[in-house]
């Protein structure tokens, strides 16, 4: 009996230990290809468009410089891509000199950075180094600053031109606007304060919904960029922030202390694009992308070529992303079928690690904590308290601790995945035939037999139907795994809501949806298979 | 396959030389669950071989009481001993080994055959042949190990369940019963053929047993002496003769009075 027990001990062990080897194997995989040698260079960018252009084109002129580039497009938000590059596990991404000023380093904005731009930057720019050590290049030569937007045929029933014409005009418009737009110092707050712009409604919208929203007439105005694609897609009238309430928002790459002492040539040749977009540029080659849905890398070598930084020694490889762009739904699910099939190996991998090492905790946790009911109370709150933190804030919170990529996307899993486990564990072995369980114990059998022979056995569809839950949790919470590197389903998705692509959306998200279907079916019939006879 | 090797333990807790079952003395045993007093220096002895019935209200502390003999409850106070030995100084599960026990609802585990159910204790201590026993303790609580061996106790009556719930409780040859309100959860009919089979067991095998029930007339026909329980404390313990010939308390008096009326119009009929 106890021989058994140890064996049991010893497999619970074990996999522990694959796990916690592949965990291991797996952050040094990551610890290397973050940290910035000459070998390599990790360039990331926001989710949305122009952030995936910039990024890509960073990294196309430090190819053709020789440098062997990693890119992680798609960090989750300024939140995520700032902590990634402050603690140097990412090089390079594209930023906005009006953002670092209001969301990282938390300033407001002066009257002479309203005036000149440039102020703002210098600014920034010494702050940001001596607060953080993060470096500015100079800024790339257009403005991406918050731009409002209503449809033409509001534009010109209300005579609207100025921010100030919205202040001034009676009609009640609602409002989509970004959740981060609405809550920014330097957004919707400070517009209402300066123009004293009353809306009808104000409505939090995802940023690919929000043209389509007013679009449909479903909001009246929005809030976009400057260069947005979609600005000239739908025929939309921006209205000019004529008291200049919007800081300054030129675009910058922000680069990494690692970088800058380790590769400062890296950091000059990134500098050489400095100044050499304009405004008109970036609208047209967005447009391309959110527009046509041609390829990024495409779109990036075109417009390099425009300013005179790259030869057209790679025109060769363009065509596939253009004929992409052309084709239907379900052809273009095929067209990516093997690069769905690789995140979805991914995808499955990630889940499945998590909920091995949720199982092998969470179950033995449970084993011991039925036996105490009071620890049992704040442990299991404990853990329900993690599970209300939402998915994308918990992913943020590990990129300060673990960096960036599969680790944190792991550990956070992990701790979703425990709660329904431990908890269905515990019920499970609660509700197994108390009286039987005693019986068993009043005629001669230890606890370890009671719980092997009587409890555990009961407990297992319970036990089983807890890790159903977890599995199916975890495939849907690991598609925000993208947001921080950590790759996988969500990878097309988070690229696809960035650059308000419903097919790469849809390309990623049914995938998914599929894992989480059969992967539910698969462990019911598990499930089936260790009810016990009597209970089928 | 055995699941299960025997815990082993210097010396067999309870003598089984001889025919001569145990004798058990429970003397001024009291036991508290936080403030609530559960017993309160209850006395019982029950001779070699016989069967003492605990009766009284649900709360009286009888099933406390008895639990103390397998170590189920551990008292605060006073002696509990089994052919004159602390049942402190031994080893608890191979003392629960020689003591069956037999649950209201029988507590078979539900995922085990009826066989396997009542070849556990055989199997816990290592017997030779778990299941011969079995088979032959099945025969002898009236149940045929070749019909109901393979079943699950869920395909059983109730009647049939508690016969197989006896069976496991006898399988090991055990000479101590303890039977907690065995017989109170079943049918009329069922309730009188289970009675029947259990005095001709009682002839034919000694074991020593203790009878937790709240039916005075059940504990009258199977029982060589009564104790009235209340609130924790034994009233009275005698035979039934005695307890109605001179009730120690007005308690006493008034359930063998209540026994006596609930009778009355069965014995008219």
């Amino acid at each position: 009996m106890i021989r058994r027990i140890r064996r049991g001990m010893v497999g619970v062990w074990a996999i522990m230990l694959v796990l916690i080897g592949s965990v291991a194997s797996q952050h040094a995989a990551i610890a290397q290809s973050i940290t910035p040698s000459r070998r390599s260079v990790i360039v990331a960018s926001k989710p949305f468009g122009e952030s995936y252009l910039l990024a890509e084109m960073f990294a196309q002129l430090l190819e053709q410089a020789g440098r062997v580039v990693e890119r992680r497009p798609g960090l989750g938000a300024t939140e995520v891509a700032f902590a990634a590059i402050r603690t140097d596990a990412i090089d390079v991404y594209p930023e906005y000199v009006g953002t670092g000023l209001v969301a990282i380093l938390g300033d407001s904005v002066t009257a002479a950075m309203r005036a000149d731009p440039r102020e703002a930057f210098t600014h920034v720019a010494s702050a940001s180094r001596a607060r953080f050590g993060v470096h500015w290049l100079p800024p790339l030569g257009f403005q991406n600053g918050y731009a409002i937007a209503v449809r033409r045929e509001t534009a010109e029933r209300l005579h609207l031109r100025t921010l100030s014409d919205l202040a001034a005009s009676s009609a009640r418009l609602t409002a989509g606007f970004t959740a981060d737009f609405i809550g920014r110092e330097d957004g919707w707050q400070g517009l209402r304060t300066s123009y004293g712009i009353t809306l009808g409604d104000v409505r939090p919208l995802a940023p690919a919904i929000k043209y389509v929203a007013l679009d449909a007439r479903s909001v009246d105005i929005i809030d976009g960029y400057a260069t947005d694609g979609l600005l000239a897609k739908y025929d939309l009238v921006t209205l000019t922030d004529d008291r200049r309430s919007f800081p300054p928002y030129e675009a910058s790459a922000l680069v990494s202390a690692r970088l800058m002492r380790e590769d400062p040539g890296a950091a000059a040749v990134l500098a050489s694009l400095s100044g050499r977009l304009s405004e008109a540029r970036m609208q047209q080659a967005n447009q391309a992308i959110e527009v046509d849905h041609r390829a990024v890398a495409e779109i990036a070598r075109e417009t390099l070529m425009q300013v005179g930084l790259v030869d057209g020694a790679g025109a060769r490889r363009l065509g596939k992303g253009d004929r992409e762009a052309r084709i239907g739904f379900w052809a273009f699910m095929f067209a990516r079928r093997s690069a769905t099939l690789r995140l979805a190996g991914e995808h499955l991998r990630l889940v499945l690690l998590a909920l091995l090492a949720a199982i092998a905790i969470a179950v033995p946790l449970a084993l011991w904590l039925v036996n105490q009911p009071r620890v049992s109370g704040v442990i299991l709150q404990g853990l329900g308290v993690m599970q209300t933190i939402p998915g994308l804030a918990l992913l943020a919170f590990m990129v300060p601790l673990l960096g960036i990529g599969a680790l944190p996307s792991f550990v956070a899993l992990f701790a979703y995945a425990l709660l329904p486990i431990a908890r269905a564990t515990l019920t499970g072995l609660r509700v197994a035939d108390p009286v039987a369980a005693e019986a068993m114990q009043a005629m001669g059998a230890t606890p370890r037999q009671v719980l092997l022979s009587v409890r555990l056995p009961l407990a297992a569809p319970v036990v089983l139907s807890g890790i159903r839950t977890a599995a199916v949790l975890t495939i849907g919470t690991a598609t925000l795994a993208a947001f921080i590197g950590g790759g996988g389903l969500g990878e097309p998705i988070v690229t696809g809501l960035g650059l308000a692509d419903m097919r790469l959306v849809l390309s990623g998200a049914i995938p998914s949806a599929v894992l989480a279907i059969s992967v539910d079916a698969l462990l019911a019939l598990a499930e089936r298979a260790v009810t016990p006879k009597h209970l089928q | 396959m055995n699941k299960f090797s025997p815990v082993t333990h210097s010396s067999t807790p309870i003598s089984t030389s001889g025919d001569t079952p145990p004798d058990l003395l429970a003397s001024a045993v009291s036991h508290r669950y936080g403030p609530v007093v559960a017993l309160d220096h209850a006395t019982v002895h029950v001779l070699p071989g016989q069967l003492l019935a605990l009766v009284g209200e649900s709360g009286s502390g009888k099933s406390t009481l008895m639990r103390c003999f397998n170590r189920m409850v551990e008292p605060t106070q006073g002696l509990v001993s089994i052919d004159g030995r602390d049942v402190r100084e031994m080893d608890t599960v191979a003392l629960r080994r020689q003591i069956g026990y037999v649950p209201q609802s029988g507590g078979l585990l539900p995922h085990w055959t009826v066989l396997r159910n009542v070849a556990l204790v055989p199997r816990l201590s290592g017997h030779e042949a778990p299941e011969r026993a079995a088979r032959d303790a099945l025969d002898r609580c009236g149940l045929s190990a070749s019909t109901y061996g393979a079943r699950y106790p869920q395909e059983l009556s109730g009647g049939q369940r508690q016969r197989a719930a006896i069976a496991r409780a006898l399988a090991a040859s055990q000479r101590i019963l303890l039977l907690d309100e065995s017989f109170s959860a079943l049918d009329a009919i069922s309730r009188h053929e289970l009675l029947e089979t259990f005095i001709t067991l009682r002839r034919n095998f000694a074991f020593t047993a203790l009878l937790v029930t709240h039916d005075l007339a059940e504990a009258a026909r199977l029982a060589d002496t009564i104790a009235v329980m209340r609130a924790g404390r034994v009233e009275q313990c005698d035979t039934l003769a005695a307890l109605s010939a001179a009730p120690a308390t007005p308690y006493v008096a008034e359930l063998l009075e209540r026994a006596a009326a609930s009778a009355r119009p069965l014995i008219a009929s």
